[in-house]
């Protein structure tokens, strides 16, 4: 019997790069040609998990089209950041829309693509989860439902963070915003309200759905790269810590995003027309609190008076997750 | 000029904005020392060879290795490595195979005749070496890379020392120690077999050197007192493994008693049973736990069916037999007697309690000073006497081959400096690459590969080699589980992680760079180097 021998590199394929891959198995961000989408002198803040997410994005979604990209973006940090007018980061060719609109933006740049018969040209939308799940909700499913060809990124960092952490659609139960604060009962965010935003695009039937993290840049560019084999509407949700809004220390980016996959408060997988085709392991499963801990805007479930009511009911929804993606084997 | 209304900007790049202005503290790039290297009795750059030994580039290794020892075929069988008791690996899996990787690299030069980098340009200095154990040949391989001209002094017939007359064939082979050897003496350097130096005063003044590196070894093995009969055969081990390498073996019978509890002590046992002994006991004083033999050396042996009495000391010997008395610890853990007497069959008593070394050579020299059997030497080797260096088992240390080699290397060093009238400062060391530096995340699992042990049955009969080599498939993996603990190898995670794009990167082999115009100072870089080559400094403001 024949038999695949296993190539075993020093670390895996979980660094950026890795001097013992052939040229064409390792990541974009390795490349020191990469497009660098957003350049140096950006004013986000130190360790900004959106930066980083946008640029692997970004700089992925280049590689996969051979540079043929436009990007619409929303209003939102990222936009602010980038560009305070007339200056720019971006090394893309780049459209600001407004909060709310960036989804038919897109589709309007995608149909005059077609129209000038440059097909060739793909485009993506960007935004924060406010302007995704919330005031941007309505084009973004109009976009879905019409199968426009544009990947929509959602940079998921789960409150409004650019007008001073306002609580989204997304954030998190029990997390304390400038609108959900740590007092009353629950203190914090409310359980069992928001919008889970990757199952709401699956139920469109759209092509392709997937999530990622900034932890796992290798997972977040093959995503990218699968995306762009498609032609329709994609959806991309990706998860970007940030530590101003969660109260974490800068250098704890990545860290606090691997931590959301390996509790399940954040599933990792990829779906085609409305089914999961793959999921992303776990792969040292930890209690949710070790993802609570390290932010602030958790704690109040620790401290003085520990809610170890609250953290079990966030531990559900993680094991929730767990059980529905199937993400420890067993 | 004007601009208009709430523009304070001007059209272009945001690289006209130095964020790197906003840090308070910066990241630098450091290396570490690696807990491999710094445990490693010869001095060697561990992480350094194996780094290129991962890509494949096993000459690169090779040649990285030997210019801290030259002996890599060698410590890849014989030496205890305490590398891989102190490598960071362990918190994970298991330690990396560091000392099958040496012996791989060993083999593999040996295989393709790789020759040592020529010495330096000749300095006109001579240098004595006395005695070619593992010491002197490593002072001599060393002084003659420095352009020394070497003569090294051997009392034996061959070269090799303890190497060759302490450590049996089946954990060392002649021909790989020979080959070896043989590439030293290709350096240039003079090996005079026969040669007893009876006094180094007289041998230094008739070969005008310049200086001298003593390294004569302990071979005088400590007797104890054992009221015997006329009857009783009583040897002691390193005569018996002295033999072993001559063409009459030594005979034992078929019940041989080893006293002590050393690793010479289990050379011994082992031995006996390769020559046909049907019982080979050691009879210890203590415990397995105070015994100072390797666990895994005391492992072996029983596996072998070796065969110990703990608590137990020789009272009597007799033509066949022997009287042990059972020992019990005291609360300090020193064994006292029971009164309580057993007799056990033995056709042999090897008594391998220790070695003590053969000082006649410096007799009378001024300002040499000896203690407890042993010659003092300052942190330069040096001993009392100007110009006389000492190293290995003379002096005052562990007696290992690898520490030797580190004696050899280190001595050479002190004297090239003398010799310049100068004095040699070692570089300073770097801090220490603990675990906790580390981001174990991005190591992949990998457990240890084992190298295969001869077949039991087989290695009590012959004297083969017990532990075998690594293939080429198994040695690259071996290698490639080191974590490179503290210094970088390139995995582009600066690179890949700085939300801010502040890291350049250099191109393969040249590393990386911060851009402090622009880095802002978050630290994601330091979190999420893997191997712990990053730090933060705070900003001088
Ligand atoms: C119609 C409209 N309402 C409100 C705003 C103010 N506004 C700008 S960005 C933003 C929040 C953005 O939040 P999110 O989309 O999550 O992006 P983030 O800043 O968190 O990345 C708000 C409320 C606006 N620009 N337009
Ligand atoms: S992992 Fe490598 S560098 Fe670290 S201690 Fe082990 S062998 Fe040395
Ligand atoms: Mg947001």
């Amino acid at each position: 019997m024949s038999f695949q021998p296993v190539k075993f590199y020093q670390t895996g394929t979980f660094t950026v790069g890795n001097r013992l891959l052939a040229a064409e198995e390792r990541s974009v961000q390795a490349n020191m040609r990469r497009t660098n989408s957003i350049n140096s002198g950006h004013r986000a803040c130190q360790g900004c998990g959106e930066a980083l997410g946008a640029r692997y994005a970004i700089d992925a979604a280049m590689e996969a089209t051979g540079k043929r990209l436009i990007a619409a973006n929303a209003t939102g940090c990222l936009e602010v950041f980038s560009t305070p007018y007339p200056e720019t980061s971006w090394q893309v060719p780049w459209i600001h829309s407004l909060f709310g609109n960036t989804a038919a933006v897109a589709t309007g740049i995608a149909a005059a693509m077609r129209v000038k018969g440059r097909s060739d040209i793909r485009v993506v939308a960007q935004g924060g989860d406010g302007g995704t799940t919330d005031i941007g909700f309505g084009c973004l499913s109009g976009m879905f439902e019409r199968n426009d060809d544009v990947l929509y990124l959602c940079y998921d960092n789960g409150a409004y963070m650019n007008t001073g952490v306002q609580r989204s659609s997304a954030t998190p139960a029990a997390a304390r915003t400038a609108t959900t604060m740590a007092v009353g009962e629950p203190p914090g965010n409310v359980f069992g309200q928001g919008k889970d935003l990757p199952a709401i695009a699956m139920a469109h039937g759209i092509p392709y759905v997937a999530t990622a993290t900034v932890a796992e840049l290798r997972d977040l560019e093959a995503k990218v790269r699968r995306a762009m084999e498609f032609r329709g509407a994609r959806y991309l949700h990706i998860f970007v810590p940030c530590p101003l809004g969660w109260g974490h220390a800068a250098h704890d980016t990545i860290r606090i995003a691997r931590l959301a996959k390996e509790t399940g408060v954040f599933p990792v997988f990829e779906a085609e027309r409305g089914e999961v085709v793959s999921v992303s392991k776990i792969r040292r499963q930890l209690p949710v609190e070790e993802y609570l801990r390290p932010q602030k805007r958790f704690a109040h479930l620790f401290g003085k008076a520990p809610r170890a009511d609250l953290i079990a009911r966030i531990q559900e929804i993680a094991d929730r997750n767990i059980r529905r993606y199937g993400l420890v084997d067993g | 000029m004007r601009k208009p209304f709430a523009i304070t900007l001007d059209p272009g790049s945001s690289l006209a904005n130095h964020t790197g202005t906003w840090r308070t503290s910066r990241p630098v790039y450091v290396d570490r020392l690696p807990p491999c290297n710094h445990a490693c009795p010869a001095g060697e750059n561990i992480q350094g060879w194996l780094y290129h030994a991962e890509s494949g580039d096993y000459e690169a290794a090779w040649r990285l290795l030997t210019q801290d020892n030259p002996l890599p075929a060698v410590m890849g069988r014989v030496c205890y490595h305490p590398c891989e008791t102190s490598c960071n690996r362990a918190h994970l899996d298991a330690a990396v195979g560091i000392n099958s990787v040496e012996r791989f690299l060993g083999d593999e030069a040996i295989r393709h005749g790789w020759r040592l980098t020529a010495p330096a340009p000749a300095s006109g200095k001579r240098v004595l070496v006395v005695g070619a154990g593992p010491s002197g040949l490593s002072a001599a391989y060393h002084l003659a890379r420095l352009g020394h001209a070497v003569s090294i002094h051997e009392a034996g017939p061959v070269a090799g020392g303890m190497m060759r007359f302490g450590i049996p064939k089946y954990r060392l082979p002649r021909e790989v120690l020979e080959a070896e050897v043989r590439r030293i003496v290709g350096l240039g350097v003079e090996l005079r077999l026969n040669a007893k130096v009876s006094d180094i005063r007289e041998t230094m003044r008739a070969g005008a050197f310049d200086a001298a590196f003593l390294a004569v070894g302990a071979h005088i093995a400590k007797r104890a007192y054992i009221p015997a009969g006329s009857a009783a055969k009583i040897l002691d081990a390193l005569s018996v493994l002295r033999s072993m390498e001559g063409a009459d073996k030594p005979l034992l019978g078929r019940r041989v008693v080893v006293y002590g509890g050393g690793n010479t002590a289990i050379d011994v046992a082992r031995t006996a049973k390769r020559l046909g002994a049907e019982e080979a006991i050691i009879v210890y004083r203590r415990t397995r736990e105070k015994m100072p033999a390797h666990d895994f050396e005391v492992e072996e042996a029983l596996q072998e069916g070796v065969l110990i009495r703990w608590l137990s000391t020789i009272r009597q010997a007799a033509a066949s037999s022997i009287t042990v008395e059972k020992m019990v610890l005291d609360a300090d853990g020193s064994p006292q007697p029971t009164g309580e007497f057993e007799t056990l069959a033995a056709d042999s008593v090897v008594l391998a309690l220790g070695q003590d070394v053969d000082l006649s050579l410096i007799d009378g020299v001024p300002g040499l000073e000896v203690k407890d059997g042993v010659v003092r030497v300052g942190p330069d080797m040096m001993t009392g006497s100007a110009g006389i260096f000492a190293g290995g088992d003379m002096v005052p240390a562990e007696r290992t081959v690898t520490v030797a080699v580190g004696h050899g290397k280190k001595a050479a060093r002190h004297i090239d400096a003398w010799l310049r009238g100068a004095r040699y400062a070692p570089p300073p060391r770097h801090e220490p690459a603990t675990f906790e530096r580390l981001n174990p995340w991005y190591y992949a699992d990998a457990p240890k590969t084992v190298r295969p042990v001869l077949d039991v049955v087989r290695r009590q009969s012959t004297f083969d080699e017990v532990v075998n080599g690594l293939d080429e498939t198994n040695a690259l993996y071996e290698a490639r589980r080191c974590l490179s603990c503290g210094n970088c190898f390139e995995c582009d995670n600066c690179y890949g992680v700085c939300p801010d794009n502040a890291v350049i990167k250099l191109g393969p082999g040249k590393r990386f760079q911060f851009n402090y115009d622009y880095c802002k100072g978050c630290g994601i870089c330091v979190a999420e180097c893997p191997c712990g080559a990053i730090k933060m400094i705070p900003e001088e403001i």
